[in-house]
């Protein structure tokens, strides 16, 4: 019994000494990221973007230094908010860049809005109503989200590649439902078909994909497919033994680095396909080249070139830290010259320029892209085209864009 | 409250454990030197965890039935709550008042294990594990899957516990209270229980089904009020837990929150109705803070090798622990005082042994 005594002892004085008076001089920010579970691959590399932009500022931002405090989650909404919790209640950030993850986005936004003072960042989390719907007066996304991210391919698909029907398969929750929804809303303004019976949800981590692959209706142009990493991998071989034939179009983070640097007749296979996304691998431009350099040289046991995650966290990471110069490291009213300064931030990104609406939601370049097998016979992605400053509501007003109702699995159901 | 079991009849228990109403008079005090971190995720989270695993210690230490699927029937009234109460998440929500949610809820995921136990209490050992488990990935996979009632992968957010007397229970001084009065009442409960006819019989059918059956006692039976009684345990825990995160979705009852149950049992140790809660304590503190103690890539080995270090050096985990080390500074004083305390002495290994 007198263990938990000393425990609560023990507690209390690990308190004692956590939360003296904030030295003047530092400021303290956390990052969140998956470090745990089936994402913790890409959480890695999104602290590697937080990283390389912390070392861009050498560590200080407006006169004062930077202390990273880092907390893990393994992207369920549960976990985020826990070690935001921690980070916030307990470390005492002030300001939070993360989560990750879609449903992780979710629940922090609505965990900031109990946290007025604390000013929440995104991290790579995309999911429409982080921002969209009853967004958070402190939560600031300077990355894009998913729907976002399909910009362009609808008519692409459609015009160019002259698509009419397609199949869609995609994982079961709400990043993948932003994603479809961003691909078929342009695609059926157009008058391309996706019927609701060719539409497979298959749950995070499926392994078998022959019922799916038997089910697929003869009928259709196309399969729209938006898994990511392992699942992708595993659709992919299992689509290209059973003969598959049909082309493909891709989510954003069903041909990336991951699924393209695996060995096998895959690669054959997905040559050609047409994805979109808020990087591109190959696209040449002195910035973005800049920051695959800077970020080979700090990681070189990263990926060969930075993925998404890097790419959304160093954004928002150095959004914080230039809105940090601007008001010259004055936090003192509660953040709130701060997230002002914040909400009129305009920068340079490796991607192009960056800049928020009303709801503090990114409106950024996207990137139409296609696979394409390089010089030294690896597959890359292609730059087709650039299509600039997207924004949340893909060009329709506010109000009206609110009536296409919230992405789902029938959203929308063009028939 | 744990303050009365003190006072009402378990004399022996205070007994033994002078440091008993010191450690409770810190719990009740706790908040006042606690920020609210310590207070509501350290603390009422512990609270929640430890009554969770008291469900299985009940099962596990008195019955001998290894049951996986308590997180399970925890999760299953924490659905319940916020099927039939209100969420934010535009999926069912009934509107319910939480008069009626809360005890239909309990008394639901007490039927729940009531059912469970009914399959599973023809086996034994390593069987009755492996059909709670499977009991618990069916579950997981179906509330997953299933859109209409349980909104599969998302689940349910917004779901928060009822402004009462004009205290927001939800505050983390109240739920801290909440919680303790909840794990106390049932750690009482449990005591007291455990020395109860039924309790008793429990007992004696976990040492020897085959001859309290020759002696007339209807086995089965016992053993499927065990699970009732643990499934009341666990649904009120399950209430709480939805409470404390707001929010219930597959991932709350995924098969390794499942097993951290079986953890913190089986760490804290599985002698005492205590037991849990020392092992919630440290799995929390554990989970918060060893990110701060080592490189953040491996903060989890240092989760893991805190917990195979515990069960290495003590089978019955931090209990036995502590156990272990009074019973040496016993000996140490026995041997500086004489035979004059033998006698006193040589009732306590005994006693330490009693309630198991």
């Amino acid at each position: 019994m007198i263990r938990i005594g000393r425990k609560t002892i023990a507690a209390a004085l690990v308190l004692s000494l956590a939360s003296p008076a904030l030295a003047e001089d530092t400021v303290k920010m956390g990052a969140l990221a998956t470090l745990e579970g089936a994402f913790t691959v890409l959480g890695e590399d999104g602290m590697r973007g937080v990283k390389l932009a912390l070392e861009e500022f050498g560590y200080s931002a407006g006169g004062k230094k930077i202390e990273l405090i880092t907390g893990s989650s393994d992207a369920s909404p549960d976990s985020a908010i826990r070690a935001t919790r921690k980070l916030v209640e307990q470390d005492g950030v002030q300001i939070l860049v993360g989560p990750l993850s879609g449903s992780e986005g979710l629940a922090v936004k609505d965990y900031a809005k109990t946290q007025p003072k604390v000013t929440f960042l995104n991290g790579t989390s995309a999911a429409q109503d982080t921002t969209l719907r009853q967004p958070a007066e402190n939560f600031f996304r300077f990355s894009t989200d998913g729907a976002q991210w399909m910009a362009g391919l609808g008519e692409y698909v459609y015009n160019e590649k002259g698509y009419r029907k397609v199949a869609v398969l995609a994982e079961d929750y709400s990043f993948p439902y932003t994603q479809v929804f961003g691909f078929l809303e342009p695609f059926c303004r157009l008058g391309g078909k996706a019927p609701v019976d060719a539409r497979f949800w298959v749950p995070i981590g499926n392994k078998d994909y022959s019922s799916v692959i038997a089910a697929l209706p003869d009928d259709v142009d196309a399969i729209y497919v938006a898994l990511g990493g392992a699942d992708a991998v595993n659709f992919l071989t299992q689509y290209e033994q059973a003969g598959g034939e049909l082309p493909l179009i891709g989510g954003s983070i069903t041909v990336d680095q991951t699924v393209l640097g695996s060995k096998g007749r895959t690669r054959d296979f997905v040559v050609g396909t047409p994805s979109a996304g808020p990087i591109s691998d190959t696209w040449d431009n002195a910035g973005w080249a800049a920051f695959v350099a800077a970020y080979k040289k700090q990681f070189p046991d990263g990926f060969p070139s930075p993925s998404l995650f890097a790419h959304g966290y160093y954004i928002n990471t150095k959004a914080a830290l230039l809105a940090l110069d601007e008001v010259k490291g004055d936090l003192s009213d509660g953040g709130a010259k701060y997230r002002a300064t914040l909400a009129k931030l305009e920068f340079e990104t490796p991607t192009g320029k960056v800049s928020l609406d009303e709801r503090r939601q990114a409106v950024a370049d996207m990137f139409l892209t296609e696979v394409t097998e390089g010089p030294d016979g690896n597959l890359l992605n292609k730059t087709i085209k650039v299509i600039p400053q997207v924004n949340q509501t893909l060009g329709v007003p506010y109000e009206e864009f609110l009536k296409y109702g919230q992405v789902g699995r029938e959203n929308p159901t063009c028939e | 409250m744990a303050a009365r079991s003190l006072f009402s009849g378990s004399a022996s228990f205070a007994e033994r454990h002078p440091a008993a109403i010191a450690v409770i008079v810190l719990l009740l005090v706790y908040p006042s030197f606690a920020s609210d971190f310590f207070v509501f995720q350290i603390g009422a989270y512990s609270l929640i965890l430890g009554t969770i695993s008291l469900s299985l210690m009940m099962l596990a230490g008195y019955g001998g039935m290894v049951s996986l699927a308590q997180m399970t029937v925890a999760g299953f009234a924490g659905y319940l709550v916020a099927i039939l109460g209100d969420n934010s998440v535009g999926v069912m929500g009934l509107g319910w008042p939480w008069w009626v949610t809360v005890p239909t809820a309990v008394l639901a995921a007490a039927l729940l294990n009531t059912f469970i136990g009914a399959i599973s209490v023809r086996t034994e050992g390593i069987y009755t594990i492996m059909i709670t488990l499977a009991i618990a990935v069916a579950f997981f996979y179906f509330v997953r899957q299933n859109y209409v009632i349980f909104n599969g992968f998302t689940g349910f957010a917004g779901v928060a516990p009822p402004v009462l007397f004009g205290v927001d229970w939800r505050d983390p001084l109240p739920f801290y209270y909440l919680s303790l009065a909840v794990a106390g009442g049932f750690l009482w409960a449990v005591l007291h229980g455990a020395r109860s006819t039924f309790g008793l019989s429990l007992q004696a059918i976990r040492d020897n089904p085959r001859r309290m059956r020759a002696l007339g006692y209807d086995v089965t039976l016992h053993r499927i009020a065990a699970y009732f009684l643990s499934g009341l345990i666990a649904g009120t825990a399950g209430v709480l837990l939805v409470w404390f995160n707001g929010r219930i979705s597959p991932g709350s009852v995924g098969v390794d929150i499942v097993i951290d149950i079986l953890v913190i049992a089986v760490v804290g140790g599985l002698r005492h109705p205590i037991g849990p809660f020392l092992g919630a304590i440290a799995f929390v503190l554990l989970e918060n803070f060893a990110i701060d103690l080592i490189d953040r890539e491996r903060f989890n080995t240092v989760i893991g090798t805190a917990f195979l270090l515990i069960v290495l050096f003590s089978p019955d985990g931090l209990l036995g622990l502590w156990n272990r080390i009074t019973s040496k500074v016993r000996l140490g004083r026995r041997a500086q005082l004489g035979a004059r305390n033998e006698k006193r002495d040589g009732r306590h290994p005994a006693g330490s042994l009693e309630g198991t």
